[in-house]
């Protein structure tokens, strides 16, 4: 029962980690997009929530009304007016680009917030929890994170496949020339997807500095989580992203329960491992 | 009337001229053929027109207006539309995906899906399937049908009848008066010449980038072809 209870603490914990990789994932797969950054932008949008809640008294979750739209808008506009002019020099200029912009973010938010940790505040939701057979509790916070991340790949998945703009989503992501040559303008759609992408990013930041203290410097450790989860579920897969973070959950829950010095480790020793056994990832998707 | 007018057009991949100085002219509605050895720049002339590569502003006019230079995706606004060679259908759509993405354009005319399965009917069986998993010649027919659903004014085909068995290529040439029949000017590059000749009214011969020969398709030289075909 001890083990049913690590296995369950340890799928929710992977619903954060598959919110961080959700944003990272799309890019990749739409538009090859390696964004470094990545992380940061999670950052940020916690600092937007925080800004957004002070200024106006919303909780942090009420906040997302204000910052998915801005961080959309963000998105849009960063791929659209640079990193498009990145995407035909091969695979170096995106990630300097990005790079920088992480700087540039890290640095900023110091500049204007300092380097105090921060946490957003949500109230009794943070600490409510529900009680199962068998001894097992489970957190309200936790499980609400968990069905976000369902519910975000799930709305993906029919975006994706029930959609018009998802079905040149896929187009785009198989051949880009061609796409281009029936008529879809992948320089919009582009910025359209890095805006989408930014949709989960602001949802994953705010839900994470709900339960974690932040900081201008918290982006990176984010990134490599996200990138872990993006390569143990397979590049391009986004059912596939929501299993990499759930594996790095449940293997951080395994180690936590050896060892509490074990919990991170344990989680990159897993990806090591789906790196070295499967180097394209449990499900990579099936094409060429 | 005049729908395509290329005028002393060139054009380059990098510091490399693939083409020099072509004047080529296509009336509404009307089938050209433009056949040429393997890189005498036939592939080049329809990627120069279809907007996928660089070319100077006043090198090609589309019904009077100078297209040259501008993107492919708005070229498929004003009505042209290119079956790519070796077909090119996004892999991870279906066939009908693939045939409602030619559509994204939205432009109006007389094709949409339920014509395009008359015109091709094995297509409409095999909507549901995954592109690649089609022959060579479904595939085709797919690409085909996929231009098509731009309504486009100007057809632009690379090579139809490359890879597949002869009996194939009869059937998809046999949909072309069908395209023709909507005043849709179509543009076949063949290294086949016979096919490309039958199929057509007039045709233009590339050597080496430039323009050898240009005649009535029924009134072919086999001879002055060779020549020009092969630089002799």
């Amino acid at each position: 029962m001890e083990w049913l209870n690590i296995l369950i603490q340890g799928c929710l914990l992977g619903g954060i980690y598959a919110l961080f990789a959700i944003g990272l994932s799309l890019s990749f797969g739409i538009m090859r997009l390696v964004n470094i950054a990545h992380g940061d932008l999670i950052i940020l949008s916690a600092y937007a929530a925080l800004v957004v809640t002070q200024q106006t008294g919303l909780d942090p979750i009420s906040s997302l009304v204000i910052v998915v739209p801005v961080m959309f808008g963000l998105g849009y506009a960063v791929q659209r007016g640079l990193l498009n002019f990145t995407l035909t020099g091969g695979l170096l200029p995106p990630l300097l680009v990005t790079f920088g912009i992480s700087i540039i973010i890290q640095n900023g938010l110091l500049q204007v917030f300092g380097a105090y940790t921060r946490r957003l505040q949500e109230g009794a939701i943070e600490t409510a929890s529900l009680q199962l057979p068998g001894g097992i509790s489970v957190g309200v916070y936790p499980l609400i994170v968990f069905v976000v991340a369902l519910v975000s790949v799930g709305s993906l998945q029919l975006l994706f496949y029930r959609t018009g703009i998802g079905r040149a989503f896929r187009a785009v992501s198989d051949d880009a020339d061609t796409a281009e040559l029936m008529g879809i303008d992948n320089r919009k759609l582009y910025a359209l997807a890095l805006g989408i992408a930014m949709i989960f990013t602001a949802i994953a930041g705010v839900l994470f500095a709900i339960r974690t203290i932040f900081d201008p410097s918290s982006g990176p450790i984010r990134l490599i989580l996200a990138f872990e989860a993006v390569i143990i579920g397979g590049l391009g897969n986004i059912w596939g992203t929501l299993a990499g973070g759930v594996l790095l959950g449940v293997s951080q829950a395994i180690g936590a329960a050896l060892s509490p010095t074990w919990q991170i480790l344990a989680g990159h020793i897993a990806f090591l491992i789906v790196l070295i056994v499967r180097p394209s990832g449990l499900f990579p998707r099936t094409r060429d | 009337m005049t729908l395509l007018q290329t005028n002393n057009l060139s054009a380059f991949y990098g510091d490399f001229q693939a083409l020099f100085g072509v004047d080529v002219t296509i009336d509404e509605g009307e089938a050209v053929a433009i056949i040429g050895a393997n890189g005498a720049g036939k592939t080049t002339l329809l990627r120069s027109v279809a907007g996928a590569l660089p070319v100077t502003r006043d090198s090609v006019q589309f019904d009077g207006v100078p297209i040259g230079g501008r993107s492919a995706h708005d070229l498929v606004l004003l009505g042209i539309a290119m079956v790519p060679e070796g077909r090119r259908l996004f892999p991870s759509l279906t066939v009908e995906e693939n045939l409602l993405l030619g559509g994204h354009s939205k432009r109006a005319g007389a094709w949409n899906l339920k014509r395009i399965y008359d015109l091709f009917p094995r297509l409409y069986d095999l909507r549901r399937m995954p592109a690649p998993t089609l022959s060579g010649g479904q595939q085709q027919m797919a690409a085909i049908g996929r231009a098509l659903m731009s309504n486009p004014r100007l057809l632009l085909c690379d090579e139809l009848s490359l890879g597949l068995a002869p009996v194939v290529i009869r059937d998809i040439y046999a949909s072309l008066p069908v395209i023709a029949a909507e005043r849709t000017a179509v543009v076949l590059v063949e290294q086949d010449i016979n096919r490309a000749l039958d199929a057509t009214s007039r045709f233009y011969c590339l050597l080496e980038g430039r323009l050898k020969l240009t005649e009535l398709s029924k009134h072919f030289d086999r001879a002055a072809i060779t020549a020009a075909y092969f630089g002799l």
